[in-house]
This record gives structure tokens, sequence and C-alpha cells, in this order.
């Protein structure tokens, strides 16, 4: 990922800023222009908590070059208690554990780096809820 | 709106074609359809091609392809959506004739995937970049999701899957220009290698190269260039969330059922109408949430329906009789055309030992990325 | 008075014993649990570098703190193991835990002792009055080349102390810095594992600056070995910090609880934090705890520190040191720890 396009994304990747709109109230993450709910242009900041419940889940195998250092890994769709959903890596545990409805907590880790050379990209993977 | 018909198609084999180049595939394909209506002259030709610029490194692909077949100076246009940039490109191709804009144009699809580049890598770059690609997710995994949630609502299991990947290698046995033409066994699906759980080998989809072609004219023009048409009765397009997790459920592919209403409604049919149908079965779970989506078997009947043999040749509605992008190949950029290609022949009767007898409407269903695109087609022969 | 107001500490979750290294290279493994004191050690995870364990660290110390991140005015992160050799490190964490843009940051080296260096910093500026708060982390995911002794204790952890003025869960009584240019231990530029000079590690290096630190903070205070409950010196092993304790009077006791080695390995710049941390865990107001640090090159950080009484009730807020080394872990083979450890040449 080019180094100008990682460090737009920080605010939502380090800190899981999101949007509150203030037409319907649906949080929405990342931030948008326009609520895909109600259209409405109008947001707060607001932030989510860093932890979820797993709604869907696999074990990625298979991966792409940059992450085959790291398959076997569980990815899964995690619907944080403000109900935004995001996609992310489940780690620490083994990956065929993951399933739909596992409590989890979000941390922050890196996630990619490009090539040997490139820059670092954080963000938040989920673990096994303590 | 004048109506449209598809008077003739080209086709390249599907597979791993080491010897042919991206616009080799294309030239083939092309020339193949124009041969067959005896034309030498196009208004117009629109190319449905994924990511030329990322597979080959070739972007402008409609001049290239227009050049290729020594038509430089005719309009050309290169569409994109994912593995639904075929039927799109249909669509495209369909509007400009009946428009009243163009008289004869060649809708085609085209993809190089097996010139070295990362296909995973490339593949998920239909996904969302920032909130699904980045994290490591696969086109095998987002579909391993979709499965997972469609079996925690229907039931569905590993092994309804599975009969999907048999049902259309049946099919695929019959077609000549299958990658996969050969049956598989139940058992060697279910003892494949896992490739997103719980998706395995074999319930996904090839890498493959390809290119298909079909010419389109007005039907009042189409006894000029064959004398067994078929005319395109409704098209819908329909988009759904990029991202799967913005999806109020996983397991329903919205943008599915959405393309379907549209075409059903612009086809003056329904689903009970259909005789033959091709669905977007990228992976075996795809082809059973899509029949469902455009309403072929009840929601939740679809894990059922390639065991039972309903959607077998020989059955009520005969879908991906082509052998389907599971057997058949999925050259992503040439799907689309390829799947109106086989409702193309089965409703003229051209389908040879897949033939679904007396079949006279069918339907094509294409889709991209996770379902956040898809396109329909219900053609009528004529 | 300034103190700790916060602290929390990280250690991943995979670990590999040293019995398993010793198999690799066909040593004795009970040479190494009796002649080191070494059992396991932790080893980061693909995903896990000092960054994430600086944030991982920082977020138990704000926690505990229970203060705006955005208060904090200075950040420093202490290692030898920075994830860029030219970008800082203390950005990400700025950035991840809501403490930026008002903030000073600096990323510090000084072989083992890069974490109190950063925590010394942050108490000076935080007793000038410069900043309301300010916070020093120790973190490490540490290289010992193959084969090495080093490879049975370089680890992966950290602490992090988040020091001002009020609402203290530690008061800081005295400081004492004794520094000479000892090069016992190294690793020039673009080199990727450190080296060292063998047994000149020990007398002229470890010990004496360990000592001498210690013997001068005790005179310097005030105070007697047999004054404070606990004690932490940094632990390139397990021998070392224990033969060190005997030498200046502590007993085992006063070490037991610091003295995180034998499971946890050698953080490095985490080292002797963790330790502390371990010791903060469980102290009881009034407690006396001694902390002396040392970093090869050479040099040792000695704190005298008392226990507060709003100490019990905000260490529970964040996990605890023993919580992370006794809880689930993974035990890696040598060949996926060479896999972590990006020991293994892989193509493009």
């Amino acid at each position: 990922m080019p180094s100008p396009r990682n460090w737009r994304e920080i605010p939502a990747r380090y800190r899981l800023e999101a949007a509150r709109c203030r037409g319907c109230g649906k949080v929405v993450y990342p931030a948008r222009r326009a609520c895909p709910a109600c259209r409405g242009q109008e947001f707060e900041k607001t932030m989510l908590s860093w932890k979820g419940k797993v709604v869907t889940s696999t074990v990625v195998q298979v991966a792409p070059t940059e992450f085959q250092m790291e398959a076997p890994y569980a990815v899964a769709i995690v619907e944080t208690p403000e109900g935004a959903r995001l996609m992310t890596q489940v780690v620490d545990c083994d990956p065929g554990a993951v399933q739909p409805g596992m409590e989890v907590a979000l941390v922050f880790r890196l996630i990619r780096r490009e090539g040997h050379g490139g820059i670092l990209c954080y963000g938040f993977k989920a673990v096994p809820a303590a | 709106m004048r109506e449209v018909a598809i008077v003739s198609a080209g086709m390249t084999r599907f597979g791993e074609l080491w010897e042919s180049s991206l616009r080799d595939l294309f030239a083939e394909a092309a020339l193949e359809a124009l041969a067959a209506a005896k034309v030498d002259r196009l208004d117009s030709i629109v190319v449905g091609c994924m990511s030329g610029g990322q597979f080959v490194g070739q972007e402008h692909i409609g001049p290239l392809m227009a050049d290729q077949i020594g038509m430089a100076g005719v309009a050309a246009t290169h569409v994109e959506s994912a593995c639904a940039s075929g039927g799109v490109a249909l669509r495209t191709a369909f509007l400009e004739v009946a428009s009243g804009a163009s008289d004869l144009v060649l809708a085609a699809g085209v993809e190089k995937m097996t010139d070295g580049a990362d296909v995973t890598a490339v593949l998920a770059t239909a996904a969302d970049q920032e909130l699904e690609a980045f994290h490591g997710i696969t086109f095998p995994g987002l579909y391993a999701m979709i499965a997972r949630a469609h079996m925690q609502a229907n039931g569905t299991t590993e092994e309804d899957l599975a009969w999907v990947a048999v049902k259309n290698h049946r099919h695929g046995a019959l077609n000549p220009k299958a990658q996969f033409a050969r049956e598989v066994k139940l058992e060697e699906v279910m003892k494949s290698s896992m490739v997103s759980d719980p998706l395995r080998l074999l319930c996904c989809s090839p890498v493959s190269d390809g290119a298909a072609a079909v010419l389109l004219c007005p039907l009042e023009h189409a006894k000029r260039y064959t004398d067994h048409p078929v005319k395109i009765r409704g098209t819908g397009l329909a988009t759904s969330t990029m991202a799967l997790a913005d999806r109020k459920d996983p397991a329903f592919l919205d943008a599915v059922q959405l393309s379907g209403e549209r075409a059903y409604k612009m086809a003056g049919v329904g689903p009970a109408d259909i005789q033959v149908a091709e669905v977007h079965d990228c992976f075996a779970i795809a082809e059973i949430c899509c029949i469902e989506a455009l309403g072929l078997v009840e929601k939740g009947a679809g894990r059922h329906a390639a065991r039972t043999g309903l959607t077998a040749l020989g059955g009520k509605i005969p879908v991906n009789t082509s052998g389907g992008l599971k057997s058949k190949g999925h050259p992503v950029g040439a799907t689309g055309i390829a799947q109106a290609i086989e409702i193309f022949e089965q409703l003229r009767g051209g389908a040879g030992a897949r033939q679904v007898k007396g079949a006279r409407i069918g339907l094509a269903q294409n889709m991209g990325g996770s379902g956040a695109s898809s396109v329909v087609h219900v053609f009528e022969g004529v | 008075m300034a103190g700790i107001v916060g602290y929390g500490a990280y250690i991943p979750r995979n670990r590999i014993k040293a019995e398993e290294i010793a198999r690799q290279w066909g040593k004795d493994p009970e040479t190494i649990r009796r002649g080191l004191l070494l059992e396991e050690k932790s080893v980061p995870g693909l995903d896990e570098d000092t960054i994430t364990i600086s944030v991982a660290a920082g977020r138990s110390a704000i926690a505990r703190a229970g203060i705006a991140p955005a208060k904090i005015g200075a950040v420093y992160i202490g290692s030898e193991s920075h994830p860029y050799a030219v970008k800082p490190s203390g950005t990400a964490l700025i950035e991840a835990l809501g403490i930026a843009p008002e903030v000073h940051v600096a990323d510090f080296e000084f072989a083992c002792k890069a974490g109190t260096e950063a925590m010394f910093v942050s108490l000076g500026l935080v007793e000038s009055g410069r900043v309301e708060y300010a916070m020093g982390i120790g973190a490490d995911t540490s290289q010992g080349a193959p084969n090495d002794a080093l490879e049975f204790s370089a680890s992966a952890g950290g602490a992090a102390y988040l020091f001002g003025r009020e609402n203290l869960l530690a008061e800081v009584l005295e400081t004492y810095s004794f520094t000479t240019d000892t090069p016992d231990f190294w690793r020039r530029e673009g080199q990727f594992y450190p080296r060292h000079g063998g047994r000149f590690t020990g007398e002229p290096a470890y010990f004496k600056h360990v000592e001498s630190a210690t013997r001068a903070i005790l005179k310097k205070s005030g105070f007697k070995p047999a004054d404070f409950r606990y004690v932490v010196f940094h632990m390139p092993n397990g021998k070392f910090p224990l033969q060190a304790a005997r030498t200046l009077g502590f007993s085992k006791e006063q070490m037991a609880t610091g003295w995180v080695v034998n499971t946890m390995g050698n953080t490095y710049s985490g080292s002797s934090p963790t330790g502390l941390a371990a010791i903060l865990d469980v102290a009881a107001p009034g407690d006396l705890i001694l902390i002396t640090s040392f970093g090869s090159g050479a040099g040792s950080d000695s704190f005298v520190l008392k226990a507060t009484k709003l100490l019990p009730e905000r260490r529970a807020l964040a996990p605890t040191v023993r919580s992370m080394l006794d809880g689930p872990r993974r035990y890696l083979t040598y060949g996926e720890y060479a896999k972590f450890r990006e020991k293994i040449i892989l193509n493009d």
C-alpha cells in the first residue's frame, strides 16, 4: 500500500474512528461522505469499542503472496457493540476455533508490510475475548 | 426501444491456453462470431475484461481489440465490472442497439489469467481494497464466509456444496470447450484440499484463459444473418454494498435478486417461465445462493437442488448445462458472454448432448465481486 | 512529588522452550537450564513488533492512570528493535493511543537500558514541570544469532510507564545513573544480529555497572538492602541478576517477583521494566522497590520507588504480567520459530 494511502487511513485503522449519521444515527465505519442508510451528509465523529462478536468467518488456507507466511489464518466479519461491521483477521488462537457468535477483542497489530524496504501497515486484528 | 437479437457467437476453448495471448484469444472468438454471421463491418465493439492491466499489463483494451480484428476506426469500448464484465458488456451492447445508436455491435469478453500474475491478489482487487483485501481476505475466503453464514441460516452442509460441483462437472463432461470436461465423484470433491474453510478446491472455479463474443443487431434485421436468432427479452443490472460486512444478511445476494427482478420485469416473465439457466457458480455456494435469489428455487431450498437433480440436465430447471464456471472454466471477463452463448445455443437447439429439449426461454446471470454487482439477461428463441 | 501514575506490560503468547533450541544445535538442554536458569522465552508473532508491543503496554498504562491520552506531553520508546531504521516508532503509538499531535516524541536506543532511559527522561520532564504527563516505554523483539548463547534468551515484550505528579501509583524517591564506554555487546548499522564479547559481558560490563549503580543509589537515598520489599535487576539470563543480588546483599525473596526471565526470556529494553510491572502487580501500599537496569555499551539506571494506596485498585484495570506469562501460550518448534523470527531466506 502506497504511503499516502496508508497515512490517510490512520484514524480508522489505528483508532477505529467512525462516523455517526446525525440523520438516522447509523454508525458508519470508516467515515464516508454520505450515509449508506439515509444518504444524510451530516456526521459526528465516534469511536468504535475495541471488541465485538463474529458474524461469519473462514480460514484462509490459500493466501495472497503477501500473506503466505501467515496462512492458514482466520478472517471474520466482526460486529462491534455500535453496530458497525468490519472484516478482520482473528489471531492468537486456533484458526479453526473461530466460529460465528464468538466474542473477540480488537488489538493493534502489524497487518502487512510492503516488501522488505517499504512501509509497515498497522491496524486492528481480533483476538479471543479474555 | 428497439427489440434486439443475438445472431451469432464465437468462443475459444477455456483452459490454460499457453499458446494464446490476450489479443489472440479475443481475435479467435470475435472472428468466429463475425464469420458465422458473414459480417465484414461493425458499428461498435464492447469488450468486457476484468483486468488486462494487472493480468498482462495491458490497458486500453477497446482500440487494441478493434485493431486486432482489422477494424481500427470502429467505436470500441472496454467495460469492467470484475467477474461480471462480460455480462455488463452484453448489456451495454444491448442498450446501444436498442437505443437505435448502432445496428451491428459485437459484445465480447476476454481474460488471460495464466501469464504469471498473482491471480489470488489480482482477483482480490474486486473486493473492497481498504476494508477487505487489506486484511488478507481472498475471493474463496469471501465466498467461504457466505457459505458459513448460509450453513448457519439454512443448515447447508459441505456435502450440499460438493453436489453442485458433481452436477456441473457432469454437465461439463459433455462440453468440448470446457477446461475440465470430466466427471468428478462426490468423495473426490469432499476429499479435495481446503482452499478457504469450508470451500474445498473442487468447489472453486479454476483459473482460466478464454474469450467469447456474440453479435447483436435489431431483431428486425436478424434474419439477414441467421435463420435462428435469439431475442434478448430483458436485461437487469444491480449493485449491492461493496463490502460483504455491510450486507444485512451475508448469506443473501441481494444484487442478484434485484438484477433478476429487473430482467424478469422487462422480459414480462417470471422465474417459473425459465427453462434453462446459466448462473454464476464461481464457487459452489454461489450457485446455491443465486438460484435462491433468482427465485428458481425457494429461499433455503437451494442446497438440495443439485443432489435431487432439480437443476441437473433432465431436471425441472437445468442450471449450468455448460458445466458452469466450475467445469467449463472461468476466464473472468469472458464468463458473462460464454454464459449467454450457452443459452443462445440451447434456445436454438444447438447445444448437442447438453440440449434441454424444447427450451424456449432461458436466463443468464453473471456476478462481480462477492455479489456487489450482478447482471441478468432473459433470452427467447425466435 | 512525581512518580508513576500508570503502567502496563505486554508479552506475546508464542513461546519456545530452551530445550527445543538446544536440540536444534546439539546442545545439552540441562546445561542451559541449570547454567543460565532459562526454561523458555517469548517469541513475537509475525504481526507483532516493538510498535505493537508498545501500543498494547501503553494502552494498559493509560487505562490504569485513567487520564485523557491527549494530556500526555512526551512519549519515548526505548528499543534496539525499532521496526524502522529511520522513522520513529513513537509516532505510530501516539496516533494509535490518541495522544497526537501536541506531544514530544523520540525513540531511544541504549541496548537493554533504553527502556529505563525513556523512563528516566519522562520522569525528569514531569518533575521539571515541562509536561504534565510523560510516557516512557521499553520494548523489544530481541534478536539473537542462531546457535549463539543469546538465542536462548532473546525474547519479545515490553512495559510502559506513565509519569505524573498527582494520583501516583508509586512515588519515585530517588534515581541514579552510572555510565562508561564499554564495548561488551553491539550491533553495527545494517547487521541483522548483535555480537558480544562472551565472558567480557559479565564482570567488566553487567556486574560492574549494575553493582555500581545500585550501591550508589543506596548511598544516595540512605536505604539499606533490607529496607526493600522487592528488587529487580536487568535479566540477560537467569543467573546474572541472582548473582548481582547476592553480591549486593539482597535475598532470593526480594528478587522472586520481578525475576521473570526464566519463562519470559530477555526482552532487552523491556526486561527490567517488565520485572518492575510484575512487582507493581502485587506490591502493597508503602512497599519500597528498587530497580536497576543494564544496557551494554554500557550503563545502568536505578530507581527507588514506593507503592501508594492507589496502586491496588488501579492495577485491576489491565492485565498483569503473570497473567500473560502463565496464560494461554503457543509452543513453537524450532522450524516455526525460525519462520516467525524471519531466519529463513525466502524469495521476494
